[in-house]
């Protein structure tokens, strides 16, 4: 009975999600308590040579590092199950308010970076793969090797600075705007982070799209097709890249699961609130709670774009649905 | 006896001795000052900062950011001007008795907090016990620590009593960590509603976004000219940059001089102000080689400092010796090697027996601030040609207070803060009971008779000697090598007027600031 239910293909996702989840808990538990420092010292930085014994005491007390570890791990670990992820005393606001607003910037940011990076990435992608070793295919691989090498620190920051310069453009310099408070300036705001992360992300997806595409080309049923004279634009969209989705489809999951983990470097330049700055602020000022529990959102919404992954390739090539 | 007001401040001295007398009168006839017509300006003032405060609790609050919108939002008993002379603040005046064990505060009357509750003596008493008691946790606890009793014998009057004369209690008094709290008031009710006495009260807060601060109208002193001052957090200092360059932000303090520089352009200028904080090699004369005063010494005539300042911050700052804060400059050339001198650097090495060489460790921190490791790499360069080997340990900054709290370094490149008065600054690093001089790693009896001196002398010539006994008797012996001093930059945009940046860093000079 119990070996059956172990079989159930959904049910053992499930438990191996979880136990990824319970993983990752424990590990950036070990880690943040690895990285020197603590609350305290984070705080006052190096007047708190200056505390008293009964201060350091009281300190300790104020912060719950006066505790032992495995009750700092359950403790933290039993109040999730409440919905109770923590309390941030830098911003006085509790962790689950916190992520509430921090996760939809991020997931903006994600979903705008992606399809940009989806309609320059795949396009250039066949452009290159149309006619292999052709002045067509160096420009794509040209630009493909622009976007994986310039760093995106140096993108942002010089469009920013160009721009903000020369046109007085800069609604990033306007403090955040949220999608439901101000739309326009909300996505003007998204406008540069999601061309500079993109242009990133379009370099793997073209590199993908490139080499699926001629992978399947050299297949046999393209070759029948051509010969049953299926117009030229039909069998590249439908067949060619049809058949080739399921490669672009795991590389854009990969670098959209990424994203949600906060693009902290783009985060930080442009000032946007998102859930990677909320990471780093709370590393920053050793917010135990505060960051195993948006880690631990993070890791939720990784395995969820997994599985969503997965539905999608069920969707796109009846092989995997059969298997 | 001292008596004067707030009004001065950043005037010139004619017009702030009429403001003072002017205000002393209105301060006696009327209860409730009323805020001041001719700042009318108003304006709405975006200041980009790269991080948004830590706390709102003013006795714990250390970090810059914090530390600068609460002296916005809260009062305390004296103030700096911008001099750094220490002024009226909510104590209007004090006495001290014959003995110097007396202190009479006498306090300002009319004055209300941001939820419109009366400040009286009982607030005094009540944040002056509570900053001594341990379990607060309050950071400068120390700097009470010759007040023996705090009494409340009218509503006006607090009676401090003393163990011992406290020279530089009046200047202690006026740090943001001595704010005045309403004695209603708790650590979690402020953490969310800061409740002050300052010239600002605060608005609105977007925890790591903005922090929004509005004229506060009940204010004691003239009011503040703005209608509001919004601080924005830009994390990144060049982006900061851009948004003052599309008119976004229209002040911001940087400590880059490289950043500093890309924001002076069209109608931004920025000024540079000289800072109390001091880069220094701490020795640990404690430990090893390092407790042969000659090995210190040696160390002291191998240095250059102006090609540690030059190689490692771009030149720009100043030389420095032990005190900074202007009133007790220290001599930066008062001391047994001026210059760089490698053949007394040889011959204090063979008085020490160690003509052979040493090896000292060094713990340097990244990340905390630009210049560290450069620095570091530049005195280890120094160093080795006079036979002194600088080994060189950099440390990720959590990393660094862990070791820097215990003293466990042979030396530390750092970057400590000063004060205006020297005894705040020193005392507590120096004299052989300060709570930091296990980390200075030095002290000796002459320093502490100094330093009792200069707590006992109520005469301000009179501190100055002997302050100065003090900086020369630490170059003397080479107790830390004083490198130099850096500067902030305060970049405006040009529709902004009336800010005065200080040595120490304060934003406290936004209440007359204006915005075109």
């Amino acid at each position: 009975m119990l070996r059956r239910l172990f079989r159930n293909p959904v049910l053992r996702r499930i438990l191996a999600a979880l136990a990824t989840l319970l993983g990752v808990a424990v590990f950036v538990f070990i880690m943040l308590r690895a990285i020197p420092g603590n609350q305290i010292t984070a705080g006052l930085g190096t007047e708190a040579a200056a505390l008293t014994p009964a201060q350091q005491q009281a300190l300790e007390a104020y912060y719950g590092l006066d505790q032992p570890l495995f009750v700092q791990f359950f403790s933290w670990l039993g109040n999730i199950f409440t919905g109770n992820l923590g309390f941030s005393s830098r911003a006085q606001q509790s962790v689950a308010e916190l992520t509430a607003q921090s996760l939809p910037v991020t997931l903006e940011l994600a979903i705008f970076s992606i399809v940009l990076a989806l309609v320059i990435g795949i396009p250039l992608g066949m452009l290159s793969a149309s006619r292999p070793d052709s002045p067509r295919d160096a420009f794509g691989q040209v630009v493909g090797l622009a976007g994986l090498s310039i760093p995106a620190f140096l993108l942002a920051t010089t469009l920013l600075a160009w721009l903000a310069s020369s046109f007085g453009f800069n609604p990033n310099g306007q403090g955040y705007a949220y999608f439901f408070d101000n739309p326009w300036l909300n996505l003007q705001q998204m406008l540069l982070p999601s061309i500079v992360l993109g242009f990133g992300i379009a370099a793997p997806i073209m590199r993908t799209t490139r080499t699926a595409v001629l992978e399947i080309r050299s297949n046999d049923f393209i070759r029948t097709a051509r010969a049953k004279g299926v117009p030229p634009r039909r069998l590249q969209v439908k067949h060619v890249l049809g058949n080739a989705l399921v490669p672009i489809v795991t590389m854009t999951g990969l670098q959209f699961g990424y994203l949600l983990g906060g693009a902290v470097v783009v985060e930080q330049i442009f000032s946007l609130p998102g859930i990677g700055r909320q990471v780093l602020l709370g590393i920053q000022q050793k917010e135990y709670a505060l960051v195993q529990s948006t880690v631990l959102v993070i890791a939720l919404a990784f395995v969820l774009v997994n599985l969503l992954t997965d539905v999608l390739y069920r969707m796109i090539d009846p092989r995997v649905r059969a298997a | 006896m001292n008596r004067g007001n707030r009004a001065t401040r950043g005037a010139l001295a004619a017009v702030g001795v009429a403001a003072a007398v002017a205000l002393t009168i209105t301060g006696c006839t009327a209860p409730k000052p009323a805020p001041s017509e001719t700042g009318a300006a108003g304006g709405a003032l975006v200041v980009g900062v790269t991080s948004d405060p830590d706390t709102l609790f003013p006795w714990k609050a250390t970090q810059f950011q914090a530390v600068n919108v609460l002296q916005n939002l809260y009062g305390t008993l004296t103030e700096f001007d911008a001099d750094l002379e220490v002024v009226p603040g909510l104590a209007e005046s004090w006495d001290v008795s014959e003995d110097g064990l007396t202190v009479t505060l006498h306090l300002r009357e009319g004055v209300t907090y941001a939820d419109g509750s009366t400040f009286g003596s009982e607030d005094v008493k009540f944040s002056l016990e509570a900053i001594k008691n341990e379990a607060t946790a309050a950071v400068s606890r120390t700097s009470l620590a010759s007040v023996a009793a705090v009494e409340a014998p009218d509503e006006h009057t607090v009676v401090l009593t003393l163990t011992s004369p406290d020279a530089a209690l009046p200047a202690n008094l006026a740090v943001i960590n001595m704010a005045i709290l309403s004695a209603d008031d708790t650590e979690a009710a402020l953490n969310t509603t800061p409740n002050g006495t300052g010239p600002f009260v605060l608005d609105d807060r977007k925890a790591s976004q903005s922090l929004t601060l509005a004229k506060n109208d009940a204010y004691w002193g003239d009011a503040a000219k703005l209608d509001t001052v919004e601080f924005r957090v830009i994390p990144d200092e060049s982006s900061i940059v851009s948004a003052m360059q599309s008119g976004n932000v229209q002040l911001a303090v940087f400590d880059d001089p490289l950043v500093a520089q890309t924001a002076a352009s069209g109608t931004v200028t920025v000024e540079e102000t000289p800072q109390l904080s001091y880069h220094a090699l701490q020795l640990n004369a404690r430990r090893g080689d390092l407790a042969d005063v000659n090995v210190r010494l040696a160390i002291q005539c191998a240095i250059d400092r102006q090609e540690v300042l030059d190689t490692a911050a771009l030149g720009e700052g100043e030389v420095t010796g032990p005190i900074t804060s202007p009133a007790y400059r220290s001599d930066a050339s008062a001391r047994p090697c001026p210059e760089r001198d490698l053949d007394k650097a040889a011959d204090y090495l063979d008085e020490a027996g160690k003509s052979a060489g040493v090896t000292i460790k060094t713990i340097v921190s990244q990340g905390e601030y630009a210049t560290s490791v450069n620095e570091a790499q530049n005195l280890k360069a120094q160093l080795a040609e006079a036979n002194i080997t600088l080994e060189i340990e950099v440390l990720e900054s959590g990393a660094f207070v862990d070791r820097w709290i215990a003293a466990d370094f042979d030396a530390a490149v750092a970057l400590n803060g000063g004060r205006p008065d020297p005894d705040g600054m020193y005392g507590r690093y120096f004299t052989s009971t300060g709570n930091l001089n296990q980390v200075a790693g030095y002290s000796s009896p002459e320093l502490d008779a100094l330093f009792a001196e200069g707590k006992q002398s109520a005469d301000p010539e009179e501190r100055k000697d002997i302050y100065e006994q003090v900086s020369d008797h630490l170059e003397d012996n080479a107790a830390w090598i004083w490198l130099f001093t850096s500067y902030t930059y305060t970049a405006a945009a040009s529709n902004v007027q009336g800010f005065t940046p200080m040595v120490n860093g304060s934003l406290q000079y936004l209440r007359t600031t204006t915005v075109n």
